[in-house]
């Protein structure tokens, strides 16, 4: 008995190898080198021809990064151009995402209604579509003569030529109210070389169609969480506030709300490490333009690298996006162990419910 | 008797006006559900019938589901004169080939993380935590470098190697194998059954729902890839429906607006997901709620 359980073991450590090797390799080829070898690139001086590992290729220091970072220069400027535009993504994205997709799962979360699996899906149904796809479809209806800008025109107004537009949404509300032009202390150029009048323009109104979309893509996704966390709730505490005379807003608000924050933190965090890596819909619908309004710093690296054969730039770019986006991980990370201080009888309820809903 | 009488209509009035609130909160909510319904339903409909524009009529009535004429000129387009069968043809093959690779690779290691005990498992582990939080953009450059010092460059190779890299999916099949009973392994392995045999045979037919969620993550997730086909390939043989309708929406193969044309591309490069996902509707809607909570 003994040896045979000896035997078992020497044949699970063999079969332990032999099992994981084949994902072990083709995470360390495909993953782990690929970012060795980008690190290399981010601080060399090659210039795409040839291997980066060649005797021409020479380590250059930390001047690509500085040339992003510290010298004034385009190289700067258009970093610091993409960094701003991205930064309005997020301001918009994360919150508006964040507050539509708990409103739906409110809305559709009742067993007893009738219908509500239709809504479900019909919210959920641009979730599954590519992202190519849907920009697409978002390139006609915010087209000139589009479907968006007919609605408008319904209610007398002309919509602007959204993909077309560059100017900044905040530029034109102050339009609005006769500021036309930089009051002067916003025209000297600010930090990485942008101006204060620059950083204070808001998205363009081409990133503003984007923004719509990504919002229109994503809520149905989170959703689904929201709708999973509040199935998970206890109903005698909504009960409870029922007796006590709280009304549908009040228990909302004050009840159901409160109870959701360990989800809240969940979505806004996971909205803000993706809300980061805008490339795709850049890709397909506006190669950062109209005036580099749309661009982001993960198409300025591929840009960088791929068309402009600045191989240090964009890799340093996107080394600089990795630690936003790891950073934010690992807060995401923290939060969740620190602040997850849910009541041990409703984190039971919500593993169970995760066991029988999830079928993994 | 006045006594035992009154209080019951008092009673029964807020009662009633409740009901009847309740009845008009109900309408409302629906009236509600309906409206945003149509604002995420409406968009695609109107993508469906403006593939069957003219590009006139796509410009003059843009709103309007019914073409003044139908046309199947977008969709002739496509099939004859462009290289979509080859786009949808490269979609196919790679998300097919991924698909199977991550089932096996992701099983195999899957059950060995759960229940073989070898040294250097904890490491192994340590290794999937971290490689999950890379997100896949930063990849861009990376990628590229090692596919063209591999010389995988533009190439079927290039195009799948790199997507088989799922740490998500091990962890799903580890989660799954170790909610099976251990007990229906024991006997097979007295019976002298080999570890192979045991997980080939015996763990993995059992492990058909997480095989599933993975079979669904992959086939979104590969066929709705656009930027790892970017950096791995360049010919149009290669070209993918992703990189091959972008590049048609960017105007780099097309000249003028040809929305109906783009649109019914965009569409048709969605049926695939879209039998995927009313098949699977309910387990899509529970792994994508599962899969972040996990």
């Amino acid at each position: 008995m003994a040896t045979r359980r000896r035997r078992r073991a020497g044949a699970d450590a063999t079969a332990g190898w032999m099992f994981t090797l084949p994902i072990i390799i083709i995470l360390g080829v495909f993953l782990v080198v690929p970012v060795l070898m980008a690190a290399w690139v981010s601080v060399s001086d090659w210039t795409g021809r040839g291997s980066p590992f060649s005797g021409d290729v020479s380590f250059i220091g930390l001047q690509n990064y500085q040339q992003i970072l510290a010298e004034p220069g385009l190289p700067q400027r258009d970093f610091g151009i993409s960094l701003r535009n991205n930064l309005y993504y997020v301001l918009l994205v994360v919150p508006l995402q964040t507050i539509l997709s708990l409103l739906l799962a409110t809305a559709v979360n009742r067993r007893a209604m009738r219908g509500v699996g239709f809504f479900r899906t019909a919210f959920y149904f641009p979730s599954v579509t590519s992202a190519v796809a849907i920009t697409v479809l978002w390139l006609f209806l915010f087209s000139a003569t589009g479907p968006i800008n007919k609605l408008i025109s319904f209610i007398g107004l002309t919509g602007p030529n959204w993909f077309q537009d560059p100017r900044g949404v905040v530029h034109v509300i102050a339009g609005w109210f006769g500021v036309e032009s930089a009051p002067g202390a916003l025209t000297s150029p600010g930090p990485l070389g942008v101006t204060g009048w620059e950083w204070l323009a808001g998205p363009s109104v081409a990133m503003f169609a984007l923004i719509l979309m990504a919002v229109f893509t994503t809520s149905g996704t989170f959703m689904l969480l929201f709708l999973a966390a509040l199935q998970a709730l206890d109903p005698e505490v909504d009960e409870a506030a029922m007796m006590d005379g709280a009304n549908r807003f009040q228990r909302f608000t004050r009840i159901t709300v409160p109870q959701l924050r360990p989800t809240v933190f969940t979505v806004v965090t996971l909205g803000l490490i993706g809300t980061w890596q805008v490339f795709d819909q850049i890709y397909t619908g506006t190669q950062g333009g109209p005036s580099k309004t749309t661009l982001t710093p993960a198409y300025l690296s591929y840009a960088a690298a791929f068309e402009g054969q600045r191989w240090g730039q964009g890799a340093a770019i996107s080394f600089i996006l990795f630690f936003i986006i790891v950073a934010l991980t690992l807060l995401q990370r923290w939060a969740l162990k620190e602040r997850g201080g849910v009541p041990r009888r409703r984190r039971a309820a919500a593993r169970r419910t995760r066991r029988e809903g999830a079928p993994a | 008797m006045s006594v035992m009488t009154t209080p019951a209509p008092a009673a029964a009035a807020p009662r009633a006006r409740r009901r009847s609130r309740m009845g008009t909160g109900t309408a409302g909510l629906y009236l509600l559900l309906g409206v945003l319904a149509l604002i995420y339903i409406y968009p695609f409909l109107i993508q469906i019938a403006t593939s069957f524009k003219t590009d006139a009529d796509a410009a003059s009535t843009p709103l309007s589901l019914i073409p003044s004429s139908w046309s199947l000129l977008a969709y002739e387009r496509l099939f004859a004169h462009s290289d979509f069968p080859t786009w949808a043809m490269n979609s196919f093959i790679v998300t097919l080939v991924v698909t199977l690779g991550r089932v096996f690779f992701n099983s195999l290691a899957g059950y060995a993380l759960a229940r073989l005990d070898f040294r250097g498992r904890g490491v192994v582990f340590a290794l999937l935590v971290a490689v999950m939080a890379v997100p896949g953009v930063v990849l861009l450059i990376p990628r590229f470098l090692v596919i063209n010092t591999l010389g995988i460059y533009d190439s079927y190779a290039g195009m799948i190697l790199p997507l088989l890299a799922d740490a998500t999916g091990v962890f799903i099949m580890k989660n799954f194998f170790e909610s099976i009973p251990r007990s229906v392994e024991e006997q097979a392995q007295i019976d002298g059954a080999s570890t192979f045999r045991v997980f080939w045979s015996i763990v993995l037919p059992m492990a058909t729902p997480a095989l599933m969620t993975i079979v669904i993550l992959s086939f979104q997730g590969s066929w709705n890839e656009l930027n790892h086909f970017i950096v791995s390939t360049q010919s149009p043989s290669l070209t993918t429906l992703t990189k091959g309708v972008a590049q048609l929406a960017s105007g780099q193969l097309s000249q003028g607006s040809q929305y109906p044309l783009k649109l019914a591309a965009a569409a048709l490069m969605t049926v695939p997901v879209i039998v995927v996902f009313l098949i699977f509707q309910r387990r899509i809607m529970n792994v994508s709620a599962g899969a972040v909570k996990g």
